[in-house]
């Protein structure tokens, strides 16, 4: 790849006078050795994925493992489609349909990590609810699934995606971002304005902690989904109105980077910290496994055989 | 960089719920058994830090069978990968490690000892996020690879022009090596090269590698496909 930063990928949009999904295209190729044209059916393939676990969300059931968490888009998608919904249609669309992924995915059904499974809802729910809204067809769609890409490699490789390093800014902020850029793409938008995108969005998410319930990807992460997929529209709506990230937004993700880092490991996806030792977490973790774990205690040594 | 292209950022496809803890870990697995060869008769797996927390309800157990089985991260049926191991007649079983023993390089480390017959062999992979994997360790051998490219593992004895015999052998196939990890035991004793390299390693090549003087063994890696 010939960047490592957003102010490099810009800057070689900028230069070569392309948008960021057809310079990550032809770098993509470039670094798989395989064409264009097979790397662009790839990404189509995974777009179908997508739009296929909102349609299995808002349809089948989806109740978890667990039994704590499913079905709750479909509420969701009814209270939005009628004159309740203080959103209103696109924004309630576009939070119903990451939830439903969201659920498929805590269901143990087919996704795509985006960039990972625990914000597997985020970028679907945007672009699904904006395809309906928008009328764009779905090659339009794979291409910002490439500019959606290439804003996450840079983080990604500049701080991290996963809760486990990084707490949950890392995952639904990183995927907040993405889906933020990349509908400023979508929509028309400067490469430029793509940027600020990121940076607008990724502010909001910082400091985000990992805190799952029982180690589940369920609470909360199902509901921060749903939120960020609404947080997205409006970092891109931001944008577009020509708003500015002050602080760049390479130096944003630097922010991540450092808050992440200083994270204590119980707020990083090990379910000692956060919601998942609140009394009610404790329980639920105690019904789910047996026994309860109180915060900073050793959990039970089981093995647990095949 | 860690994350090597876009699908490493949009990807994989994969069975839910989570992209370290139920991909990655069947990517590690897969990578484990391909290290290995033959289907393991005994699997010991230690879990470390996040891993050994939240392992049940991630269903990292079910996805590191999956991986042993040689499945894919897409493959419906790993939820049910632990009855198809049993049933395959592989005994796979699980430690939490806690404590000081807890220390392990990444949040997210799975220690794979495989055993068939009289082979042993132990694999560390670590889980870095969105299903993407680093191999740690291998028997001991402290060398990486990310298993994003077709990978080789060859096991050799420590001498003078090892390397340049394999790379020779290598570049006469057209292949382009894109890293490459060394560790040996000892001064002149055994060692382990790990390289990826830009596309598959053939069966010719293969075979050609395994007739140099002072390689013992040699495997493929390959969870591109």
């Amino acid at each position: 790849m010939r960047f490592t930063s957003l102010e490099e990928l810009i800057g070689l949009c900028e230069q070569e006078g392309k948008p960021i999904h057809r310079l990550m295209l032809e770098e993509q190729a470039k670094e798989s050795g395989r064409s264009e044209d097979e790397e662009f059916a790839k990404m189509a393939s995974y777009y179908a994925v997508m739009k296929e676990a909102v349609s299995r969300g808002l349809t089948q059931d989806t109740s978890s493992r667990s039994g704590l968490t499913g079905n709750d888009a479909k509420k969701v998608r009814s209270l939005v489609e009628g004159d309740a919904s203080s959103l209103g249609g696109p924004a309630g669309k576009a939070m119903a349909y990451a939830l439903s992924v969201s659920e498929v995915n805590a269901s143990m059904g087919r996704i795509v990590a985006t960039p990972t499974a625990g914000s597997c809802g985020v970028i679907p729910g945007v672009f699904v609810s904006m395809q309906e809204q928008y009328g764009w067809d779905d090659t339009h769609m794979t291409e910002g699934l490439f500019t959606a890409g290439a804003l996450g490699y840079v983080i990604a490789n500049r701080s991290f995606v996963s809760g486990a390093e990084g707490g949950c800014q890392a995952e639904i902020g990183s995927a907040i971002a993405m889906a933020a850029g990349a509908l400023v793409e979508l929509r028309g938008g400067t490469p430029r304005q793509a940027l600020h995108a990121v940076g607008l969005a990724l502010k909001n998410s910082l400091g985000l902690i990992c805190d799952p319930v029982g180690g589940l990807v369920e609470i909360p992460c199902i509901v921060r989904n749903g939120f960020g997929s609404v947080t997205a529209l409006a970092a891109s709506d931001m944008a577009l109105a020509g708003i500015r990230s002050a602080i760049p937004s390479d130096e944003v993700i630097g922010v991540m980077l450092e808050v992440g880092a200083n994270m204590p490991e119980r707020y990083r996806e090990t379910a000692k910290g956060g919601l998942a030792a609140t009394p009610t977490g404790q329980r639920i973790m105690s019904d789910l496994y047996g026994k309860p774990k109180k915060p900073g205690e050793e959990p039970n040594d089981e093995h647990s055989g095949g | 960089m860690r994350f090597k292209d876009v699908f490493s950022i949009i990807g994989p496809d994969m069975v839910g719920p989570s992209s370290s803890h139920t991909a990655g870990a069947v990517r590690i697995g897969r990578a484990a058994r391909q290290f290995f060869g033959p289907l393991p008769e005994r699997v010991e797996i230690t879990l470390f830090r996040s891993f050994a927390e939240t392992y049940r309800g991630h269903g990292t157990d079910v996805a590191l069978a999956a991986g042993l089985l040689d499945w894919d991260t897409q493959d419906e049926r790993i939820p049910e990968a632990l009855q198809h191991a049993a049933g395959l007649g592989v005994n796979i079983e699980f430690f939490p490690a806690h404590g000081d023993f807890a220390e392990a390089p990444h949040p997210n480390t799975a220690r794979l000892r495989m055993t068939a017959g009289d082979r042993t062999m132990t694999v560390t992979g670590t889980s870095i996020g969105g299903g993407n994997i680093e191999i740690v360790g291998v028997d001991g051998f402290d060398v990486r690879c990310s298993c994003s490219y077709p990978t080789l593992a060859i096991y050799h004895d420590d001498r003078v022009g090892m390397l340049a015999d394999i790379t020779r052998l290598i570049s006469q196939c057209s292949l382009n090596i894109g890293h490459m990890d060394v560790d040996r035991a000892s001064r002149s004793g055994k060692a382990l090269t790990l390289i990826e390299a830009d596309g598959r390693f053939e069966k010719e090549l293969v075979e050609a590698l395994r007739a140099l003087p002072g390689v013992t063994s040699i495997r493929t890696v390959d969870l591109t496909g």
